[in-house]
């Protein structure tokens, strides 16, 4: 069924996931092919598909579909994949809490407040992103300011442009394809800018969204003041020290109506505090076993509540292991219990999940803390994998074969990245 | 005399950085790709360079006032604004299925444009 009335919801599912974009619908596939008879997929938004719906450039969907794909084409092939026979998909629907006996108090704008009891919950909310107070820019609090995704929307979706003369500050996917979007819409883009002295978006973004457009990008330079009272009239840019400190007597003011934020994601996880779930600093996100259940028997977590991903295609993956492990619990089968703890050691910024299991084959995601065009990856004494390419941007996922870990003890493995000389092949 | 031109692959996420050499504007060496579609994009960039636009519509009657479109195929990269420009020109009304065509040889590339999402028709109240 789909609806966007909570009063026609049964009292009761097996799984209940939270969170319709491409993790949710993934976990609801998986928990439903594991055979699952009744699951509840819900979303806030006045239909399914997360932040996709929003995304309609291509370059999703390599590895699952095997074709490149626009987000809205991503998200109907995940859709099409959904028996509504078993899995109810509720949107237009706000999940305001998770009991920890797995009764969700749901929010319908339709029908009101609802509370329904499930056997597993999958957490899968998405991401959030980062504001203008994360990074506390001087200046008066005129209209203009905004995420770059919110202009996403805006543009994308309901037709509406965020203004006429543009800059925007990070160097994110989302701002290049924002910066790429808002010129074929007849908008100025003056520029973007970017605090570190390197680009934090893939390079085929910089190829095809800027170069390709001839917009300029400033490394090392940032956004000290905004400007203007009601709207925006201007910012003042000013390039920064190695220490990232404003070197204030080469700043110079740029006039623009509205300033769009391209820094960075945060997981959305206020359900995941109210639950009172172990968090991983390094993530944002709960801390998962590899079955990606996190520190609450019965309440899994996938896609970019639990790390920031930058491929749609490996939150799919993850996703659907999260909703098959969470229907192989309700059916009473569990894996061995994990004996590894997988500890970030040098130049690793995270990773994800924060334990593993000998005997099973594991992927695992790492972030990089610095960039290296030749590097290799040590997972203690027992396995080192050569990896052309890292950057901060990027999710690294790594296959652990059973193999391996076979040959560890247990307890704590630590995991180092480090630069490898030598010349690219 | 040969001249090395480099270029960045934007086939997948990987990012190969790609060198061309070229002697009177004939290609002697690609090098710096990983895969088939790396080596073709690189021989395509240099002599010419395409690109597919994906942007948006006009479209009423819908649950959003814009519909997402692309080009069925690339187009040539300095038709990309044009092709933009022509496609603010059409309005649409829902219902519009997943692959419809919304302009079909767009500016005479020879390359359709259809919709990449279905668009129900929403029943409003008047
Ligand atoms: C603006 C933006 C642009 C992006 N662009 C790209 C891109 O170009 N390419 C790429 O590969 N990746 C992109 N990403 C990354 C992208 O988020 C992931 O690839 C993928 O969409 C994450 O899937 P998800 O299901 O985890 O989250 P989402 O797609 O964010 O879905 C989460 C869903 O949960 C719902 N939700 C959250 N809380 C509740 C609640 N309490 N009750 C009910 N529903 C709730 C939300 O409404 C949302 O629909 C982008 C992300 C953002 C934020």
């Amino acid at each position: 069924m789909i609806t966007a009335k909570t009063a026609q919801l049964a009292g009761r599912y097996d799984v209940a996931v939270i969170g319709a974009g491409p993790a949710g619908i993934a976990a609801a596939v998986a928990a439903q092919a594991a055979g699952c008879g009744r699951i509840l997929l819900v979303d806030r938004e006045p239909e399914a598909g997360g932040i996709l719906n929003q995304c309609i450039h291509s370059g999703f969907g390599l590895h699952q579909f095997g074709e490149e794909l626009t987000g809205p084409e991503y998200v109907s092939h995940s859709l099409a994949q959904v028996d509504t026979r078993c899995v109810d998909v509720v949107t237009g629907t706000f999940v305001a809490d998770i009991a920890p006996d797995r009764a969700l108090t749901l929010m319908g704008g339709e029908t009101g407040v609802r509370q329904v009891q499930s056997g597993v919950v999958v957490l899968a909310m998405g991401a959030r992103e980062r504001t203008r107070g994360a990074i506390q820019i001087p200046g008066g609090r005129p209209a203009g300011v905004m995420t770059a995704g919110l202009a996403q929307r805006f543009v994308n979706m309901l037709g509406v442009l965020p203004g006429r003369r543009v800059v925007i500050l990070g160097s994110g996917d989302i701002g290049l394809i924002m910066a790429r979007r808002l010129t074929l819409e007849g908008v100025e883009v003056v520029g973007v800018f970017e605090i570190m002295p390197y680009a934090n978006g893939l390079g085929r973004n910089i190829v095809q969204c800027l170069h390709d457009f001839d917009i300029p990008l400033h490394l090392s330079t940032t956004v000290v003041e905004i400007h203007g009272n009601d709207r925006v009239e201007a910012v003042t840019v000013a390039p920064v020290d190695e220490a990232l400190r404003p070197i204030l007597s080469h700043a110079r003011r740029i006039p623009c109506d509205a300033l769009l934020l391209s820094i960075g994601l945060v997981p959305e996880n206020e359900l995941s505090h109210q639950l009172r779930l172990r968090m991983d600093p390094l993530t944002g996100g709960p801390v998962v076993s590899s079955t990606l259940e996190t520190s609450m028997n019965g309440v899994y977590a996938a896609g970019n509540v639990l790390h920031i991903n930058d491929l749609v295609d490996w939150v799919s993956e993850e996703a659907a292991r999260a909703g098959r492990y969470a229907a192989d619990a309700l059916q009473g089968r569990h894996p061995p219990a994990d004996n590894v703890r997988l500890v970030p050691g040098d130049n690793v910024a995270s990773v994800v999940p924060q334990s593993v299991a000998a005997g099973r084959e594991h992927t695992v995601f790492l972030r990089a803390r610095h960039t290296f065009e030749q590097s290799a990856i040590r997972f203690g004494e027992i396995y080192t994998k050569k990896v052309r390419y890292v950057c901060p941007a990027e999710t690294i996922a790594i296959t652990l074969k059973p193999a391996f870990l076979d040959r560890f003890p247990g307890g704590a493995l630590r995991i180092d990245i480090y630069p490898r000389a030598g010349e690219a092949e | 005399m040969t001249t090395v031109t480099h270029y960045l692959c934007i086939g997948c996420p990987l990012g190969c950085r790609l060198e061309v050499e070229s002697e009177q504007e004939q290609i002697v060496a690609i090098r710096g790709f990983s895969c088939k579609l790396g080596k073709e994009y690189a021989a395509r960039e240099h002599t010419d360079p395409r690109r597919m636009v994906a942007t948006t519509v006009a479209i009423e009657g819908g649950l959003w006032a814009r519909l997402p479109v692309k080009t069925a195929g690339t187009v040539p990269k300095d038709r990309v604004r044009a092709v933009c420009d022509a496609l603010h020109r059409i309005h649409l009304n829902a219902p519009v299925a997943m692959g419809d065509v919304v302009a079909r040889d767009i500016l005479g590339t020879g390359v359709d444009v259809v919709a990449t999402r279905t668009m129900p028709l929403i029943e409003r109240p008047p």
